[in-house]
């Protein structure tokens, strides 16, 4: 599905009201603390749940002059947390360097590395430039079973995760006093909602420490989106419908005020400027007035500009809410 | 009216059985809540005696939110199978167990 088929459906909600209704009020930002680089479509893997629709078959890459412009931005203003996604990050040619010059900024720099890519001998020497730039990583581990896992992410994946776990355990990654920080991300692998992170991360811990010898910092837990490949599945299961009243049954109005895209802006690979990465997945780029390009990006004005919205966002205001680095609650 | 007496949207109305004999509703919903929450015993442990309970009662609700639950909680497919095979046990040994009054007046009425 194209993004404007995604949002054709998106606009079909069982009963109730758009999550444009719900609010009542047109969402502000509130400032900018992270940018959020998505640096290409192109993955190793493609999981079933992505919204990114990422796999070996993509080939959107960002260039090196919008890594240029993200830098002079970031040189020029405040913004604690530089976030690069993708994709598999890694596989963008620039990547490297980029990293390098970021790290020179001495802001929170983090790589959401799905670890499978760092088998592969040509990748290999991330490892040890994450490690000399302390970045944090983030990883997507849906379930601390490999069956699990595999189901949605492939066959195979589970085991070369754990593998990499231990190579960055043994770089001091995870490790309790360690400023090498390694954080998973549980998903839920089918039409349902996580659960409490707290619990999932006493969970995660004692199994993957007991059963696997590896350790991590923190467990984020994420609603799936129905965005992507995740939506397709969610249609062809025909669990669109019961989701999305999950989804707006559980609104709740506490994680509405911590929602990420307050105090974030998501770059995509060609420049162009978005709320979220699922706005842009669905090619939703800001608007209400405010820059849309890195090329003309205007800190004060994109710092409290009002954020696009769509059924989609349920998702991040379901339950204890979910946002990039975990529920907001 | 609805041409089923079950149905999931059913469940979303569970919460409003409080505009009626509003007091009673109040308190067991708080009872509820502290009940299934973590105590000494984890949340994970308390979904799977829920689920348990909610296939020996019959309710489909409950089976339907408690699956959920366990699911969005991790618990694998096994894991819930097994807590449905001790419900399932339980069911049986409760049954079984009555056959001891059978035998009972058996040895007392028989010649």
């Amino acid at each position: 599905m194209d993004a404007a088929q995604q949002r054709r459906h998106l606009s079909q909600i069982p009963g109730g009201q758009s999550f444009e209704q719900k609010l009542q009020r047109p969402l502000l930002a509130e400032d900018i603390q992270i940018l959020q680089l998505n640096v290409g479509k192109a993955c190793n893997l493609a999981c079933k749940h992505c919204h990114v629709s990422a796999g070996p078959g993509r080939s959107e890459q960002m260039g090196r002059e919008v890594f240029v412009t993200c830098l002079k931005i970031l040189r020029r203003h405040a913004i604690g947390t530089i976030d690069v996604t993708g994709g598999a990050p890694e596989m963008n040619p620039h990547l490297p360097w980029f990293i390098a010059e970021a790290a020179k900024l001495k802001r929170r720099l983090m790589v959401r590395s799905n670890l499978a890519i760092l088998h592969e001998e040509a990748f290999r020497h991330f490892i040890d430039l994450y490690a000399d730039h302390q970045v944090e990583i983030i990883t997507s581990l849906p379930h601390y079973h490999a069956q699990q896992t595999d189901r949605q992410r492939g066959s195979g994946v589970f085991a070369k995760v754990i593998d990499m776990m231990r190579v960055l355990n043994a770089k001091g990654y995870g490790r309790p006093g360690s400023n090498l920080l390694l954080h998973l991300v549980f998903n839920p692998v089918g039409a349902y909602l996580p659960g409490p992170q707290a619990a999932l991360a006493h969970e995660y811990q004692q199994r993957l420490s007991q059963e696997h010898g590896v350790v991590f910092n923190q467990l984020f837990c994420l609603t799936n989106f129905p965005v992507g490949r995740y939506l397709e599945y969610l249609i062809r299961t025909e669990n669109y419908e019961e989701y999305m009243s999950t989804l707006m049954a559980a609104f709740n109005w506490t994680a509405v005020q911590g929602v990420m895209c307050r105090t974030l802006l998501s770059v995509g690979w060609d420049g162009k400027l978005y709320d979220c990465d699922f706005n842009q997945m669905l090619e939703l780029p800001v608007d209400h007035g405010a820059p849309s390009h890195i090329d003309i990006f205007e800190f004060d004005q994109l710092k409290s500009r009002q954020i696009v919205v769509a059924n989609h966002c349920y998702a991040c205001t379901a339950g204890a809410g979910s946002s990039c680095q975990g529920a907001i609650e | 009216m609805s041409q089923q007496y079950y149905e999931p949207k059913d469940l979303q109305d569970f919460p409003n059985i409080t505009e009626y004999a509003p007091e009673p509703g109040k308190k067991f919903f708080e009872y509820y809540a502290q009940a299934t929450q973590a105590g000494l015993l984890t949340e994970r442990e308390k979904a799977l005696i829920a689920l348990a309970v909610a296939t020996v009662r019959h309710c489909p609700y409950c089976i339907d939110a408690y699956t959920n639950k366990c699911l969005s909680l991790g618990v694998s497919s096994d894991e819930m199978m097994e807590a449905v095979h001790v419900g399932a046990a339980m069911t049986a040994g409760d049954v079984l167990a009555h056959a001891t009054q059978v035998r009972k007046i058996i040895k007392k009425k028989e010649m």
